[in-house]
C-alpha cells in the first residue's frame, strides 16, 4: 500500500486540473504547493481566450476583472493597428481564479496542503515512488504510485527524476510586470508594443484590470537578457506613458516559450504545465494551455492506476493526447516566434503602416500574422495552422 | 561565484529554469546557489528580470572603476 496513488506537485492552474482530474477518475489523490497561499504571488498577466476558459469552467464575476473584446498592437514607432477579438477574453484575477481551481480539486476529493516544498523524490531502480517534502522545518515523506510534477518554470521536481527541463536561453522570457492603478485606459481593450524599444525579442503588454487598474508588463528574450533589464524597461515606460500611475503591486517571473519538452514522462512520473514547457511560444500563454496538459495528466495517470502500467507506456495517452490538442501546433509557433525575431523595427513599422490601414472589423490576428508569414514563407503553413478562425 | 545582492530576491525562479546544472534552490522566500555544482556560466545573471544576482568577478571590476 502507498501513501497516495497520485501526488501533484504544484498548486497551480495545471497542478489543480491535474488533482482534480485523478481525483475524479478515483485516485486517492494530494496536491503539494510549496508557497502559503494557493494562486499567491501573481507572476502573470492574467489574460485568457474566453473559448479556452469556458472549456474548464463558467467564468464568475469573482475573478473576471475584465472582459475583452478589442486588441491593439503598436510598432515602434506607435502606429496602431486595431481589431476586434471574434473570441472575447477576459483578463482574471488570478489569486481568486486559482483558488477556485483548487478548491475544485479538493470538491473532487483531492487532499491540499500548503507549505510544502518538495525537495526530492523516492526513487527505485528508476521509478519514482515518493516524494520528501519539508513542512514547517520538518522534513516528510509519503509514498506514491505517481507523481505529477506541475511545478511551474522551475521544473525541479522532473530534474530530480533525472529528466531534462533546463531551458535554453532562447525559449525563456525575461518578464516584469506592474499592477497599477490611476490609469485612463480602454478597459475592454488589451495593448500590446511590439519591438526593440520596449521588449527586445518580447512583447509589452496593457492588460485591463476593472476600475482604473491595469496589469503592465513586458518580456525581454532570454537571448538579448544580458543587455537589458525587464524591471528597468518596464519602469522607463510607467515614467514616459503613465507618470501618475500609482504600483500597487509588482512581480518578476520568466516565460518559457519553448516546444514542450520531448519527454514528458517517466516510470511513476508525468510533467506538465509550465513545468513541462506548456507556454503557447508566440503568446506566452500558459494559463489555459497548463489547464489542458494538467487534465489530460490527471485522467491518463487514474487509467493508469487501473491497468497498473505505471511506465511511459502506460501513460503514452499523455504525450500523444497533448500533441494533438496543443503540442503540435506549439511546435509551429515555436517556428514563427524565430521568424518574429528576426524582424526589424524597420520592418514592423512598414508592416503596422500597411496593416493601419485596414478597418478593425476586417482585421484578425490570421491577417496580421500571415503579413509576418511574407518574412518567411516557410511558416505560413504554421500560421495558417495556428490562427485559422482567431 | 554567483552572489545574490542582499534581501533583493523576488524568488521568481527564472534563475533555476535556465540553470544547465541545476544550482539553484528556491523556496518560498529563500534562493541559495549550491556553488560546488555551479559551473559560473552567469545566464542566471543575464535572465534575471531585476538583476539581482551577480558574480563576484563582476564585484570586483565595480570596485576598480
Ligand atoms: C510576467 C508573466 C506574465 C504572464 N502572462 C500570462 C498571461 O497573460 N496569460 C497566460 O495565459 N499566461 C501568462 N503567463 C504564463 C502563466 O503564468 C503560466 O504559464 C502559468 O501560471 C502556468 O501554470 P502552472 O500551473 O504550470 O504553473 P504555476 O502557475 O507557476 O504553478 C506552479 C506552482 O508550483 C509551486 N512549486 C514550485 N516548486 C515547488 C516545489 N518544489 N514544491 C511544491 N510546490 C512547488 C509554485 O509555488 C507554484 O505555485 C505569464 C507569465 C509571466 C511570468
Amino acid at each position: 500500500m502507498t501513501d497516495f496513488d497520485v501526488i501533484v506537485v504544484g498548486g497551480g492552474p495545471a497542478g489543480s486540473m491535474a488533482a482534480e482530474a485523478a481525483a475524479r477518475g478515483g485516485a486517492k489523490t494530494l496536491l503539494l504547493e510549496k508557497d502559503r497561499d494557493i494562486g499567491y504571488p501573481v507572476r502573470c498577466g492574467e489574460g485568457v481566450g474566453a473559448s479556452g476558459l469556458k472549456q474548464f469552467i463558467e467564468p464568475d464575476p469573482q475573478w473576471i476583472a475584465a472582459t475583452i473584446s478589442r486588441v491593439r498592437m503598436r510598432s515602434p514607432d506607435n502606429t496602431k493597428v486595431d481589431f476586434g477579438m471574434k473570441d472575447a477574453g477576459y483578463v482574471l484575477h488570478r489569486r481568486l481564479f486559482d483558488y477556485a481551481l483548487a478548491n475544485r480539486a479538493g470538491n473532487a476529493g483531492a487532499e491540499i496542503q500548503t507549505r510544502a516544498y518538495v525537495d526530492g523524490l523516492m526513487v527505485e531502480e528508476g521509478a519514482v515512488k515518493g516524494v520528501k517534502y519539508q513542512y514547517m522545518g520538518e522534513n516528510r515523506e509519503l509514498s506514491t504510485k505517481i507523481v505529477i510534477a506541475a511545478d511551474g518554470v522551475e521544473s525541479r521536481v522532473g530534474r530530480m527524476a533525472g529528466m531534462r527541463t533546463a531551458t535554453k536561453l532562447r525559449d525563456m522570457d525575461s518578464g516584469y510586470q506592474a499592477t497599477v492603478g490611476n490609469v485612463d485606459i480602454d478597459q475592454e481593450m488589451i495593448d500590446f508594443f511590439i519591438g526593440s524599444n520596449w521588449a527586445p525579442g518580447g512583447y509589452l503588454w496593457i492588460f485591463p484590470k476593472g476600475n482604473g487598474m491595469a496589469n503592465i508588463g513586458l518580456g525581454v528574450n532570454g537571448k538579448v537578457a544580458k543587455d537589458f533589464s525587464a524591471h528597468d524597461l518596464t519602469h522607463k515606460f510607467l515614467n514616459e506613458h503613465f507618470p501618475k500611475a500609482s504600483i500597487l503591486t509588482s512581480v518578476c517571473g520568466g516565460i518559457p516559450i519553448a516546444k514542450t519538452l520531448k519527454t514528458i514522462t517517466k516510470d511513476g512520473i508525468m510533467l506538465t504545465g509550465d513545468a513541462a514547457r506548456m507556454v503557447n511560444p508566440v503568446t506566452g500563454g500558459g494559463i489555459i494551455t497548463g489547464m489542458v496538459g494538467g487534465r489530460i495528466a490527471g485522467e491518463v495517470a487514474a487509467t493508469a492506476l487501473q491497468t497498473g502500467d505505471l511506465t511511459p507506456n502506460g501513460f503514452k495517452d499523455y504525450p500523444a493526447r497533448w500533441q494533438k490538442a496543443e503540442g503540435k501546433t506549439h511546435d509551429g509557433l515555436h517556428r514563427v516566434a524565430d521568424a518574429i525575431f528576426e524582424i526589424t523595427d524597420e520592418k514592423l513599422n512598414k508592416m503596422a503602416h500597411r496593416l493601419a490601414k485596414i478597418p478593425p472589423d476586417e482585421l484578425s490576428l490570421m491577417k496580421i500574422f500571415t503579413a509576418v508569414a511574407r518574412q518567411k514563407p516557410s511558416i505560413l503553413i504554421d500560421v495558417t495552422r495556428a490562427f485559422a478562425g482567431v | 561565484m554567483i552572489l545574490v545582492k542582499d534581501n533583493r530576491c523576488d524568488f521568481c525562479g527564472t534563475c533555476v529554469a535556465v540553470c544547465p546544472v541545476d544550482a539553484i534552490e528556491l523556496r518560498e522566500a529563500d534562493i541559495s546557489i549550491i556553488h560546488d555544482t555551479c559551473i559560473d556560466c552567469d545566464i542566471c545573471i543575464w535572465v534575471c528580470p531585476i538583476d539581482v544576482l551577480s558574480s563576484d568577478e563582476k564585484k570586483e571590476e565595480v570596485k576598480h572603476d
